[in-house]
């Protein structure tokens, strides 16, 4: 080895030169990202002029401007109306909502037995929950009770006839209760029905495929509102004459088919993606047909497809409202009932006040499920993406 | 199907390459050959038979269908003869009864069931045709706003998207209808608003065009124009294919379009007057008037239905790998030739198919016109319903109508999603 003269190379790093003034702070930011072309200027000018007309406005309408206590329409209504608040006046009339929010929350359920539902609700809640957290143990159990347990025990606290709890029919039950209870239902019967269905569509038998095909495209081509129109109107005319048929049930019949017709695509198109080596292997290891399907397809498929199912979820959660066509009143149709049907609160604002509570109330739900989802794919990417 | 039956050991044996692996198997391997000798000559049990299975399973289902069909055609049959009604389509054409007051097509009370329907199925098609127009543009500029450089349209976009998603079109369609165009003022304090357009409780109103005799040639001259342009098309198309030279289109095709038919206008005597709405005490008369009940549908539908279209719009050009923006870059092309020539039609290919679906959507979600009271196919068949008692035939004639329309866009959606798919050799 020989040795060098390195004074020409540094011993030490020199210290990184602070970014230009014109690159840093606030005013690149808002160069870069608000003040970038001419175009973008004028965008922007534009953008922030409407912003700066309709947000004041609306939150003073939501707030500032609302009323928050009364009991009854006087307390929202302007002089010229025959109420107290000055001319021109117009703001969210929340007494109404506060009023009602029995009422929004559990239709014409019994008073002394609301503690029912309440209690349903937080079984649901102390289940789900473990259930949506990924490090929480007794995964299985926990799932057995969801899936299984629970809605014998819904059916019982909710319907009542046994144990002493009244019988509480169920034109009464009404409100976000009613929206949870069809989703739930739809949920849980849909997913096993759709993966059958899909599985159906992809058979080798030509009888099962047609079936399935005929069955999905079929429902996948009309309105959910035909559907429940025909489950309200035909499902009677199917059962042998005096048989009668409870209306909710028709209406968790129809929205259960629906969503499954639905699912199934989306569970297809899951298989789909699945290369075939995935069932050679499994076949080759001499697995039957449905441990083939059950321990090596399915997990993987259903991996791919929880977007498109969450979506399903959520599509439905917000189909559920249908209901009120049929005349049954969930969240939406008794909003809806106690503003068109009820003097007590009838005032310009009272529309408008009401569907924005049920705006935030299915907004935060349907939010939160993808949300959910959007973690949970990230969760299970196991980097195979191709 | 077929795997069910290859015995796992068969395969294992034969696939023991390495030494090793064959002394492991060696007692397994000896048992199952002697095992595959014997199952040789005795043929396999008929249940253990795929074929056979798979038969037997269909057979079991179209029996076990039948016998449930057969059960249901029973119980109906017993039903309706209890309930006096009688089955088949005569009954469309009674007469109707009931007055529609939104309508396209020629109609009174006194016409039969069949033209309520037809008045229906024109309002459905009425609705939906507007609202796809409507979400399509609103969709494209929100999905391309989502992708903007500019923070606060990113964010704007961003959110339009987050709430419209979320919330069921049945809420957006009776907070227009109810929270909204309701409580607008009644028609004495209409909103005047520009053009000599009204708006107040009983909807829109706006100037109507009256076409005057000899107005037929601004037609002529808009159809001269329309293949006028379509045929500059093909030749600069033709010329820019022989001599690289281009040719600009789409400025002579808008000059043809807006010149002649103003020329017409202008030679045939100015034969088109405007019709303003006049108001009244009571009423607005003239001019043209949208019900508040088709505006709030149409309103909410393109509203909601836009929210989707934007992820869609904004999922394809992202789809568009980078590469294609940089290498239209080093050709020398403009950001707008390349976003014209070489992103969107790409974009296109990813973003046709879901578009169908969600077009296919905003169609079905017209029937829930019936919860505010605008006459679609599906309200007037409630009505007959209820009027008749002729379930089965009504329920017939909605899923035939709706699987057409369905069928009918798909196939449109197809065709121009094979006229945009990809050529290959």
């Amino acid at each position: 080895m020989q040795e060098h003269d390195i004074s020409w190379v540094r011993t030490e790093m020199a210290l990184a030169e602070t970014a230009p003034r014109s690159q840093t702070g606030l005013g690149a930011w808002v160069r870069k990202n608000l003040f970038a072309t001419p175009f973008d200027s004028v965008l922007t000018i534009i953008a922030l002029l409407a912003v700066a007309s309709f947000l004041p406005r609306i939150l003073d309408w939501l707030f500032f401007s609302a009323v928050w206590t009364g009991t009854d329409r006087t307390a929202c209504l302007t002089t010229e109306q025959g109420g107290q608040l000055p001319a021109g006046w117009s703001g969210a009339c929340w007494p109404f909502v506060s009023g009602r929010f029995g009422q929004f929350m559990f239709g014409r359920y019994p008073m002394d037995e609301r503690w029912r539902v309440v209690l349903t609700g937080i079984l649901f809640i102390l289940l789900l929950a473990p259930l949506l957290i990924p490090r929480a143990p007794f995964k299985k159990l926990n799932a057995i009770l969801f899936f299984g347990v629970f809605p014998f025990v819904a059916f019982l606290l909710l319907v009542g006839g046994a144990f002493g709890l009244r019988y509480v029919e169920t034109p009464l039950w009404g409100g976000l209760m009613v929206t949870l209870v069809i989703s739930y239902v739809g949920i849980v019967v849909s997913l096993p029905l759709g993966i059958i269905l899909a599985l159906g569509r992809r058979s080798h038998m030509p009888i099962v495929k047609l079936l399935s095909v005929i069955f999905i495209e079929t429902v996948r081509g009309v309105p959910l509102v035909t559907v429940l129109f025909m489950a309200s109107f035909m499902l009677p005319l199917f059962v042998p004459p005096g048989t009668s048929f409870d209306k909710l049930l028709r209406a968790l019949i129809g929205v259960a088919l629906f969503a499954s017709a639905y699912m199934a695509e989306v569970v297809r198109g899951g298989l789909q993606a699945i290369p075939k080596g995935q069932y050679e292997g499994a076949d080759s290891l001499g697995l039957g047909y449905w441990p083939k399907m059950g321990l090596i397809i399915m997990p993987q498929a259903l991996k791919l497809v929880i977007p498109g199912i969450v979506n399903t979820f959520i599509g439905m959660f917000k189909d559920t409202t249908l209901v009120l066509i049929i005349s049954m009143f969930d969240l939406l149709g008794v909003v809806k009932q106690n503003i068109s049907g009820d003097p007590t609160w009838a005032t310009p604002q009272t529309a408008k006040t009401g569907y924005i509570f049920a705006a935030a109330i299915f907004w935060v739900f349907c939010f939160g499920m993808s949300r959910y989802s959007q973690y949970m794919e990230r969760r299970l990417d196991t980097g195979h993406k191709r | 199907m077929t795997g069910e039956h290859v015995l796992p050991g068969l395969l294992s044996c034969r696939n023991n390459k390495t030494k090793a692996g064959r002394d492991r198997h060696q007692v397994k391997g000896n048992h199952v050959s002697e095992h595959v000798i014997r199952e040789e000559s005795v043929r396999v049990p008929l249940i253990y038979d795929p074929r056979v299975r798979s038969i037997f399973f269909q057979l079991l289902l179209v029996a076990l269908l039948a016998l449930g069909i057969w059960w249901i055609v029973d119980n109906t049959i017993e039903n309706l003869r209890r309930s006096n009604i009688s089955t088949g389509f005569a009954f469309l054409r009674g007469r109707a009864g009931f007055d529609i007051s939104d309508r396209l097509i020629d109609y009174t009370s006194d016409s039969s069931y069949g033209r309520a329907l037809l008045v229906g199925i024109a309002n459905t098609l009425a609705v939906a045709a507007a609202g796809i127009v409507t979400a399509t543009i609103l969709g494209f500029l929100v999905g391309i706003g989502r992708l903007s450089q500019n923070w606060l349209i990113r964010k704007l976009a961003m959110i339009y998207v987050e709430v419209f998603r979320n919330i069921p079109p049945l809420l957006v369609i009776l907070f227009w209808y109810q929270g909204v165009l309701a409580v607008l003022p009644n028609v004495r304090d209409s909103l005047s608003l520009p053009l000599g357009s009204y708006l107040n409780n009983r909807g829109f109103y706006f100037p109507k065009l009256v076409w005057e005799p000899g107005s037929g040639l601004i037609l002529a001259g808009f159809v001269a124009a329309v293949i006028l342009s379509w045929y500059v098309a093909r030749r600069a198309r033709a010329r820019q294919m022989a001599t690289g030279e281009r040719f600009p289109v789409f400025l002579t095709s808008a000059g043809l379009i807006i010149g002649l038919p103003l020329l017409a206008y202008l030679v045939s005597g100015m034969p088109v007057s405007v019709d303003y709405p006049q108001k009244g005490t009571f009423n607005l008369t003239g001019g043209t008037n949208i019900k508040p009940e088709f505006l709030s549908l149409y309103l909410a539908l393109s509203f909601y239905t836009a929210s989707f279209i934007a992820e869609i719009v904004r999922a394809g050009i992202m789809g568009v790998p980078k590469g294609q923006t940089e290498a239209y870059s080093a050709l020398g092309m403009s950001s707008n030739d390349g976003l014209r020539l070489v992103v969107i039609p790409q974009a296109m290919r990813i973003i046709i198919p879901p578009l169908t679906s969600q077009y296919l959507n905003l169609t079905k979600n017209s029937s829930l016109a019936v919860a505010i009271g605008y006459p679609d196919l599906y309200a007037i068949g409630g009505t007959i319903l209820n009027q008749t008692g002729q379930a089965i035939e009504v329920v017939v004639i909605f899923m035939t109508v709706y699987l057409s329309i369905s069928i009918l866009t798909s196939l449109f959606m197809n065709w121009f999603n094979t006229k945009m798919a990809l050529k290959e050799r």
